[in-house]
């Protein structure tokens, strides 16, 4: 079976693309996939050429058309998401997709359209195939692109016989994070040593323990703040979580990103190694 | 006057700049409206106080009545319900409370109970209060919790509301409905690149905004460029200051412990005013 590692941290810029990234020029026989889709990233290093692209329809979305209306209210009574004004004037961006007011509506004037919300691509990189998505600016239902992105990453790693699909998450907690989560055979937390790094990542970890989803952690600029960094080591030791390493804080990870590589490929310096190491101990994990 | 500070990427810097902020300027609120992961409330030493649950309405079925025709789950648009075999499933964590399902009952089988999705809280002090909401652990969608949360700006004060990162619902319903928008990124591709995604996204709502760089040192003047090319106001640039980052992972704010820094923000203030 295709085995499914998650990077999350819950709070962003905690360094899960940079992460990431190194691992997805680290591993061999993968598949790399970017299911942060409202602010991916991971292209950005990984420069991908797109062999394929779909487009993605979240939820339907309410159309009225005005001459058939006859003002009953009706549907401004039911829409429970404000997308309706007293005057029964339609505000497309509130809708919710439900379709209650295409129900309630005596005279059908109301229809539910299906609508482009995003795109996903698969893709070719120098480490591999790559599936990614954009959702387009403020967009629903972006759960269902990561579940579709998941979805294409593992056909392509069925169809190449490839053993490994590496997956990007997104920042949070919610329908994202959940739909990037579920299912995968690991998680890797990834902790910054400050109070609020170490307040989402347990949150993150309560969400991995409610779906059962094993998780090992590491520690991203650890040496910022060394209290706190004890602190996580004695939270994961309480919750049985590995720590499978420590990086320090070193601004070869920015110089990297600017140049548009992944650290690994970009030094061989300590920051370089200490990645590779948890790496290592990350494929032991499984 | 309302503003939100907002950035499509996750760690530049929202709750720095709305915390900050917050604390510069007179008769000022905070709302943080990052439900899946609030981190405002950690820069003050009040402790929050919970004020209120915040529930959806879900359905109740009463399988006495129900003849499982299907007629609800075949509607359901989220894909809360379904009838497999001789039992009717209901995922409660996909509901989104439209009340659909019990409108299109035909033997009124359905009721509405109230589902708990999260709670409001309460800290600050009377000068500076400051309100956050949690989701519940493994609840899905945040958005009903941040427009509760919206109601609690109070119109005689400047209210702060601490955004959501990305640019999908959760974001957008933080954006909407205020008279500003703060943009914070920071020099590097990867800020450039989501701050072009919120812009996109801010630009449909029609909300004024301007951009802060944080970390102003790293990386290079791509943001700067930028914002000259589509002519949006640069608020202010935030200096990588090693000092500010250790009063951060300490959870103290840096125009507490670095007093030079105040002025930085009160001069941002002053920018937005002008400009709304």
């Amino acid at each position: 079976m295709v085995k499914e590692l998650t990077i999350i941290s819950g709070k962003g810029g905690c360094g899960k693309t940079t992460i990431a990234t190194s691992f997805a020029a680290l591993a061999k026989d993968h598949v790399i996939a970017d299911a942060d889709v409202d602010a991916a990233d991971m292209h950005i290093l990984l420069q991908p050429e797109i062999r394929k692209s779909e487009i993605f329809h979240g939820l339907n979305i309410a159309e009225k058309n005005d001459d058939l209306c006859i003002n009953c209210g009706k549907c401004y009574e039911n829409c429970r998401y404000g997308a309706f004004d007293p005057d029964n004037t339609l505000h497309p961006e509130k809708c919710e997709g439900c379709a209650v007011c295409e129900l309630v509506c005596p005279v059908d004037a109301i229809k539910m359209v299906e609508r482009q919300t995003g795109e996903a691509f698969i893709s070719d990189t120098r480490f591999g195939p790559l599936v990614h998505a954009k959702l387009h600016a403020g967009e629903e239902a972006s759960g269902k692109l990561v579940a579709l992105v998941r979805q294409r990453a593992r056909e392509v790693a069925e169809s190449q016989g490839k053993g490994l699909i590496l997956i990007d998450g997104p920042p949070g907690t919610g329908c994202t994070v959940i739909a990037a989560m579920t299912g995968v055979s690991l998680v890797l937390v990834v902790f910054e040593p400050t109070l609020s790094g170490i307040h989402d990542a347990k949150r993150i970890i309560e969400v991995a323990k409610h779906f059962r989803i094993p998780a090992i952690a590491c520690i991203n600029k650890y040496d910022i703040n060394m209290k706190n960094t004890r602190d996580i080591l004695d939270y994961c030791k309480g919750e049985g979580i590995e720590v499978v390493g420590k990086i320090p804080y070193d601004d070869t990870a920015t110089d990297a990103m600017m140049a548009e590589k992944t650290v690994v490929e970009y030094t061989n310096g300590p920051l370089s190694q200490t990645i590779r190491e948890i790496w290592d101990r990350v494929e032991k994990a499984f | 006057m309302k503003i939100t500070v907002a950035s499509g990427k996750g760690g530049t810097g929202k709750t720095t700049i709305a915390v900050n902020l917050a604390l510069s300027i007179e008769n000022s609120m905070l709302i943080d409206c990052d439900v899946e992961g609030p981190n405002s409330h950690i820069f003050f030493k009040e402790p929050m106080v919970k004020l209120k649950d915040v529930s959806i309405p879900a359905p109740k079925f009463d399988l006495d009545t129900c003849t499982l025709c299907g007629k609800c789950a075949e509607f359901c648009q989220y894909n809360a319900i379904s009838i497999i075999g001789e039992k009717l499933l209901f995922f409660e964590e996909l509901c989104h409370g439209c009340g659909g399902c019990k409108i299109i009952c035909p033997v009124n089988a359905i009721t509405e109970v109230d589902h708990n999705v999260g709670l409001i809280e309460k800290g600050g002090t009377e000068d500076l209060p400051v309100y956050h909401g949690l989701l519940n652990i493994s609840e899905p969608f945040g958005v009903p919790i941040i427009n509760e949360l919206k109601q609690f700006a109070d119109g005689s004060k400047v209210t702060i509301f601490d955004s959501p990162p990305g640019t999908a619902c959760p974001a957008v319903e933080a954006m909407r409905d205020v008279d500003f928008c703060i943009l914070v990124t920071e020099p590097t591709p990867f800020g450039l690149h989501d701050l072009t995604l919120t812009i996109d996204v801010i630009r449909q709502i029609g909300t004024p905004f301007g951009v802060v760089v944080n970390r102003d040192g790293i990386g290079d003047d791509r943001v700067d460029r930028y914002c000259e090319n589509e002519g949006i106001p640069l608020l202010a640039k935030i200096p990588n200051d090693m000092e500010v980052a250790k009063l951060y992972s300490q959870g103290i704010p840096m125009v507490t412990g670095l007093p030079k820094y105040r002025e930085l923000f009160e001069e941002m203030f002053q920018k937005i005013r002008e400009m709304v």
